[in-house]
């Protein structure tokens, strides 16, 4: 009678799912929201480095993390509205939302960093709009009038103006991201039914993913298109982003196992829940592939290419390895506090399992072609502004 | 004498009986025709007593569901007139009932195949042990007082009345799961034909109507109880009153439930 002596109530020797718990309601479209919108928010943060915290050498990618934000904004909505049972009324979020809703105010949060990024863009890349809408023709032509939000005034007082304007929308827009971000991890830290979820430390570990990822995917992108593209790759910026993707991911890794340590350490009655996920159904994806392969490889080789110099080369075949694999840690992340949080039952008794199809609604595909979208789109706006500085026009600008 | 007696009567009785199938035949494809909902109500006994007389929009009443965990013997009749009443479809529950089965060496086996829709008919198995406990738990929504549900559902879809019944607006409801999430009891589900949120409604139209909520009225052995709390002579009152073992699931996360069991033991969750 060991157990009954103690009051152990928990002896769970049956795997028992609550019969409504058996399916996974929230799956890869709920995975790559926050994913979306945590690489819009770190992108963000690359170009405010430069922007208001003015390290210089990370100008080269000032702008192109810029549209590349905006690219992955435009796209942040569609897994959330791919996802809803009534797409059609998810405008009733904004026009009718109910005050003490985590959810409802992801549409205004959205919103607002959506006007604040667009506005930032137009103003910096204003001048650049000018000088091109002089040989455009055409179409492109009216775009770029439209683009250059009726100015064509690019005399050293305007820009000055615009200066102004810019810093402001970059400094606001630091906040704006940190909630934008934080909100998004509230959204899961604030339901207390989930134990996984409930912790305070959400929002932060999702913000420190978020400018994690967001690095990570400029680097990876920047080295990317100026390889395909044939241009010089400027290596103090790639060193200057390793920099800051490591001291980042340091906060992010030693957060995210804290958190779990303080579950463990306080051992609640949660614990038992929680240690059964953390070992069975999440044991590959968490510790195997989240923390063992795509955290502890990627920190030491961050810290040795922050603490060493590396031949440039070398640098240059290391950088987009090492954001590859920090990408992918917070997709996992991200998946294994979506899924990983439905797996346990609220029986506390036992988890389900949830294997992603292919072709279904919220599907494999589908999300492949969402993953997709803002890298077509980002394609496309490099057709209208341009990602690099010739040296002349960066002069210029 | 007597004979024709009673060949007069038999007479008599066949053509009360033939006259009697046949009005009520007519009468009954009326009520196909002319619907008739209110009048059929009425027809039945007011099973809580004072809410037919009561026409306000929310009543005063204070309600509360008892389920006596000692009471029920797992038939399944609750969860069928359920998914009878709602249409529930296959695979989602509103309501369920758990079988908990305790063996001698405190080893806790609970299950509850299709939701106990099928009653449990055959016993368990694959105990290694001798059991020294069983018993059933029916599940089904809690009525929170401060419903997580409600607080997180970001278009209002889910709402408290104001008597105290947490109900979901079908032409509201954005299908996004947040309540799903937010439930500490697992009680709602995504209705795949609807594609709204669901859950159990304690039968509000049933109640309203002066109706005892439908598996509340097929229990066959009373294990299910529901009435108001102002109510001084209503059954839920005298137990809460009165000092019985009486619990709520999971009190620690501050919902606090108007579903009461009777006789909880402390390996439910």
């Amino acid at each position: 009678m060991n157990a009954a002596a103690h009051g152990e109530t928990l002896a769970a020797v049956s795997n028992y799912v609550f019969p409504n718990d058996l399916h996974v309601h929230w799956s890869l479209m709920i995975v790559l929201y926050p994913y979306i919108t945590g690489l819009v928010a770190g992108a963000f943060i690359v170009s405010s480095l430069y922007h208001v915290f003015h390290i210089k050498s990370l100008k080269p990618v000032a702008r192109f993390s810029l549209l590349f934000a905006l690219a992955f904004l435009i796209c942040a909505t569609w897994p959330l509205l791919n996802h809803l049972g009534h797409p059609e009324r998810a405008m009733s979020m904004m026009l009718t939302p109910n005050p003490t809703s985590a959810m409802a105010g992801f549409g205004y949060i959205y919103s607002a960093y959506f006007i604040v990024l667009l506005l930032e863009i137009l103003f910096i890349f204003r001048p650049v709009v000018v000088e091109l809408g002089k040989t455009a023709t055409g179409f492109k032509k009216r775009l770029y009038g439209i683009l250059s939000i009726g100015s064509d005034n690019v005399s050293v007082k305007a820009l000055k103006l615009d200066h102004k304007i810019i810093a402001f929308l970059a400094a606001i827009g630091i906040p704006m991201a940190c909630v934008l971000h934080g909100y998004v991890g509230f959204i899961f830290g604030g339901i207390k039914a989930n134990p996984l979820w409930a912790t305070p430390l959400m929002p932060l570990i999702f913000l420190l993913s978020a400018c994690v990822s967001g690095i990570a995917g400029i680097i990876f992108s920047y080295i990317l298109i100026m390889k395909v593209s044939g241009r010089k790759i400027d290596v103090d910026c790639v060193q200057t982003l390793i920099q800051f993707l490591w001291g980042f991911f340091i906060l992010d890794f030693v957060f995210e196992m804290l958190e779990l340590f303080s579950h463990f350490y306080m051992a609640t009655h949660h614990w038992h829940t929680l240690e059964a996920l953390y070992s069975g159904p999440l044991f590959n994806t968490f510790w195997v592939y989240q923390v063992g392969i795509f955290s502890v490889i990627p920190f030491f080789l961050l810290m040795i290419m922050s603490l060493i110099r590396f031949k440039d080369s070398l640098l240059l075949f290391f950088a987009p390895i090492v954001s590859v694999m920090i990408l992918l840690q917070v997709l996992l992340m991200r998946w294994n506090v979506v899924v990983g949080g439905q797996l346990m039952s609220k029986s506390e008794r036992g988890a389900t399992t949830f294997h992603p199809m292919w072709f279904e609604k919220e599907g494999l595909l589908p999300a492949i072609i969402i993953m997709i979208a803002p890298v077509v789109i980002l394609w496309f706006i490099g057709k209208v502004l341009p990602f690099w500085m010739d040296k002349d026009s960066a002069e210029a600008a | 004498m007597n004979e024709i007696d009673i060949k007069k009567e038999i007479q008599k009785d066949r053509r009360a009986f033939i006259k009697n199938v046949l009005s009520g035949a007519i009468a009954g494809s009326l009520l196909v025709v002319i619907p008739a909902g209110a009048a059929l109500d009425e027809r039945l006994p007011e099973q809580i007593p004072g809410m037919r007389g009561d026409k306000s929009t929310f009543t005063k009443k204070r309600f509360a569901f008892v389920v006596d965990v000692t009471a029920c013997i797992g038939c399944g009749s609750c969860c069928v007139a359920d998914k009878n009443e709602y249409n529930v479809p296959d695979g989602n529950y509103r309501t369920w009932v758990e079988r908990y089965v305790i063996d001698d060496h405190d080893g806790v086996f609970v299950d509850s195949p299709n939701g106990g829709l099928d009653g449990y008919t055959k016993p368990r198995t694959d105990i290694p042990h001798p059991v020294r406990d069983t018993f059933f738990v029916p599940k089904l929504c809690n009525m929170c007082e401060k419903p997580s549900c409600v607080q997180v559902c970001p278009v209002g879809a889910t709402y408290k009345t104001e008597d105290g019944f947490t109900l979901v607006d079908q032409k509201r409801c954005v299908g996004c799961g947040y309540c799903i999430q937010a439930c500490p009891y697992s009680v709602r589900f995504l209705n795949p034909v609807t594609r709204t949120a669901e859950k159990c409604t304690w039968c509000y139209h049933r109640v309203r109507k002066g109706l005892l909520p439908a598996c509340v009225n097929v229990c066959p052995v009373h294990a299910r109880k529901f009435g108001d709390l102002n109510d001084k002579n209503s059954e839920v009152y005298k137990i809460l009153r009165e000092p019985h073992v009486i619990s709520v699931l999971k009190p620690g996360m501050g919902n606090q439930p108007a579903l009461h069991y009777l006789g909880l033991r402390r390996e439910v969750v």
